[in-house]
């Protein structure tokens, strides 16, 4: 729906009630991320913990979520578990549509139920569901048992978490819809805290087309570019675990906890290796026929007469570098195993992956023994860490409950810091040097998709401080714009700035489409602000010694670089938080 | 007269991209449900997927339940609908075999018109129309399905 303002339902679990609210700003904050940042603005409590059920955890979308192809991201916001401070995860699968055809911008939940619930949205339905049933069970089961007892399967969506959110871990995930995730910084813990175990969207209204004829040229031009030409072919064909490899071959692929940044022996674990070997077929987004979801099989024989049954587990780049490459675990299926049992736990892959390691590595020293991790952890150990993670996603003991607040929390207990693979939070799943270990500890995601770090390292021999800072600064800013709109980052290359200022102008926002250079800056400096009001200290960030002693391609870590690179940075982004609102239009 | 078949949706990546194309192209709307095909997980993304989709019954029921006469039988199969005429009671969606018409939150009926503009938004050749000839020849043969 085209409107000048943004539609929100506000769902307040203490008392059981929702209240629509039409909140102008459209032409100043567009949606998803900007409408994120100022709906926390509005409704958080920067100063109190993100435990405070007061607290408001976000979903947003954007004005061209549904009307283009691969619009198809739903931005949630909340303060993190992790670092106490404002976050976003990004997540897909068919929430963003759903959202959109329940006819909200954004869903914002506050409270916390007397008991566990399942809040049901849509664009005639509001309803919190007793769910003590589901308490306890994985996000698979949660999943299987609301799918049967709600309605509108295919164009619903179906958000929940696992044991891990329940327990608090700042590592907990949001499973979407089965196969997708607002994967990282603990949004999972934030639904535990509230009582909420789920959350089913439905999609079940239809909005009138945009008049003329503009828009559906426009559709049709982008469909075309996006399935008929070769540029999404990485994401449809191999996937991103194509990255394996060829990471690997530049030597820029954390292995062993970083103690490496290749592997001689990769081959088990490739995406051609998952390809050919695991790969029962692909997925999509609602609103994105690339299809970049591929699932590959695990199969579990649990009875010596040959009964078998078997999963089917999404694969990724970045599972597989935390699952595999960095506890040396080289074998496709053990990988695909590891991942379904963090998917059941509700845990996010990466940092479970990266603090197993820290983990594997601390108990390699002797700082820690089979006393803390209840299995002996040993790099290569799949039956081991198996074990781990779901000890990880039950908080299990002590240390556990600790290292699900993250690897360096661990550490700083049972020492270790130094080498814990945190950069803000557990690392992405790239060695490629200095511009991306600053990039990931300071960007506002803390993740490797807050701007191409990774792919600036790659393409730049020099060490021009100013030059790359400057790189990260503008590159972050034409991120957010995507995921203002929402747009899927795989996109990047299509929807460029003129491309977004069509769509808008397509679809009849016109206003908006005219200024989305002030925009975007307003609301890349607008995160930063709120960063900064929840306690983020860009200067205060350590960056652990791993990430100076490791060797990637281009040689050892140029010490200098690295902190004249983290100065400027932690500078700007201090410029960018403090800097006054650019007016609005 | 050609009808649109779903011979190959276990290609299926649940994109809703046939669905949103014909609500786009065909109704005027933006929507995964105000659409002659739609698409519907079969217990869950991990299961697959399926079209709600006319089967171009002749005769149809559907036609044969419309009491004001806006559903026609459609030459080859499926039906022809004149809006207009339509006085939103539902009995075609009631009668439908496949549960393939779609009535919106104000009854409005939502059913195939087999025009096949969804086909060309298929990114995995899920759809293809086919010809009449080739209906009644497999529907001759007795356990074939299209």
């Amino acid at each position: 729906m085209i409107r000048d303002y943004f539609r929100v339902l506000k769902v307040d679990l203490a008392t059981g009630k929702g209240q629509i609210q039409e909140i102008e700003g459209r032409n100043s904050w567009a949606g998803g991320s900007g409408l994120a940042a100022l709906l926390f603005d509005r409704m958080g409590l920067p100063g109190r913990s993100w435990e405070d059920p007061d607290q408001p955890l976000i979903f947003a979308i954007g004005p061209l979520t549904g009307y283009f192809p691969l619009m198809s991201k739903v931005v949630c916001a909340f303060k993190s578990p992790y670092h106490d401070q404002y976050a976003e995860s990004h997540g897909g699968g068919r929430s963003a549509l759903a959202l959109r055809f329940a006819d909200l911008d954004a869903l914002v939940i506050t409270g916390r139920a007397r008991g566990p619930s399942c809040l049901v949205v849509g664009s005639r339905t509001l309803e919190i569901k007793d769910a003590h049933y589901l308490w306890g069970r994985s996000a698979m089961k949660t999943g299987q048992m609301l799918r049967t007892m709600s309605g509108g399967a295919g164009h619903r969506s179906i958000l929940r978490i696992g044991p891990a959110g329940e327990n608090g871990s700042a590592m907990a995930c949001i499973n979407v819809d089965t196969h997708r995730h607002f994967g990282r910084l603990g949004g999972g813990a934030v639904m535990g805290n509230k009582n909420l175990k789920a959350v089913v969207i439905m999609g079940d209204a239809s909005f009138d087309l945009p008049v003329g004829k503009e828009y559906g040229k426009l559709f049709q031009n982008l469909y075309s570019q996006l399935t008929t030409t070769s540029m999404m072919d990485k994401y449809h064909n191999l996937g991103t675990p194509i990255n394996v490899a060829v990471l690997n071959g530049i030597q820029a692929l954390p292995c062993r906890n970083l103690q490496a940044t290749s592997e001689e022996d990769i081959s088990g674990i490739t995406g051609e290796t998952f390809a050919d070997r695991t790969l029962l077929r692909n997925g999509a987004c609602a609103g994105c026929p690339v299809g970049c979801i591929h699932l590959g099989f695990v199969r579990e024989k649990f009875h010596e007469k040959n009964q078998y049954i078997y999963h089917q587990v999404p694969y990724d780049h970045e599972p597989i570098f935390a699952m595999g490459a960095m506890l040396e675990v080289l074998d496709a299926f053990e990988v695909l195993t590891l991942l379904e049992t963090a998917e059941k736990m509700g845990l996010d892959v990466m940092s479970a992956g990266v603090a197993l390691a820290w983990a594997t590595e601390a108990t390699e020293k002797g700082l820690i023994s089979e006393k803390e991790t209840l299995v002996p952890l040993k790099f290569g150990d799949e039956r081991a860490y198996e074990a781990a993670v779901r000890h990880l996603g039950y908080a299990a003991n002590d240390f556990y409950r600790m290292l699900g607040q993250g690897a360096l929390k661990a550490a700083e207990k049972y020492g270790g810091s130094d080498f814990a693979c945190v950069l803000g939070q557990e690392m992405g799943g790239y060695a490629t040097g200095e511009v991306f270990f600053v990039s990931q500890a300071l960007g506002f995601r803390h993740s490797h998709l807050d701007a191409g770090g990774y792919s600036y390292d790659q393409k730049h021999a020099g060490k021009d401080v100013g030059h790359a800072v400057e790189f990260l600064v503008q590159d972050e800013k034409a991120r957010v714009l995507l995921t203002s709109m929402v747009s899927c980052l795989f996109a990047r290359e299509v929807y460029k700035e003129t491309v977004l200022s069509d769509c808008l102008n397509a679809v009849g926002y016109r206003s908006l489409a005219e200024n989305l250079a002030p925009v975007s800056g307003r609301i890349q400096s607008k995160r930063w602000q709120i960063r900064m009001k929840t306690g983020f200290d860009p200067a205060s960030v350590k960056i652990p010694a791993r990430f100076r002693q490791v060797v990637p391609w281009k040689g050892p870590i140029d010490m200098d670089y690295m902190d004249s690179l983290q100065q400027t940075y932690a500078q700007k982004i201090r410029d960018m938080g403090t800097m006054e609102e650019i007016g609005t239009p | 007269m050609k009808i649109l078949g779903t011979p190959r949706m276990e290609r299926c990546i649940g994109c809703h991209s046939c669905s949103l194309a014909c609500a786009r192209l065909v109704h005027k709307k933006l929507s995964w449900d105000s659409a002659g095909i739609r698409i519907r997980s079969t217990g869950g993304l991990s299961s697959g997927f399926d079209a709600a989709l006319c089967m171009a019954c002749e005769p149809a029921p559907c036609a044969a339940a419309c009491p004001t006469g806006a559903y026609t039988q459609r030459k080859g199969g499926g039906v022809t609908v004149k809006k207009k005429l339509c006085i939103r009671c539902g009995a075609c969606a009631t009668v439908c075999p496949a549960d393939a018409i779609y009535l919106d939150h104000s009854g409005e009926p939502f059913v195939c018109i087999h025009c096949g503009l969804c086909v060309a938004f298929c990114p995995h050749d899920c759809l293809e129309m086919v010809d009449e000839t080739t209906v009644m020849a497999l529907r001759s043969r007795k356990g074939v399905v299209l």
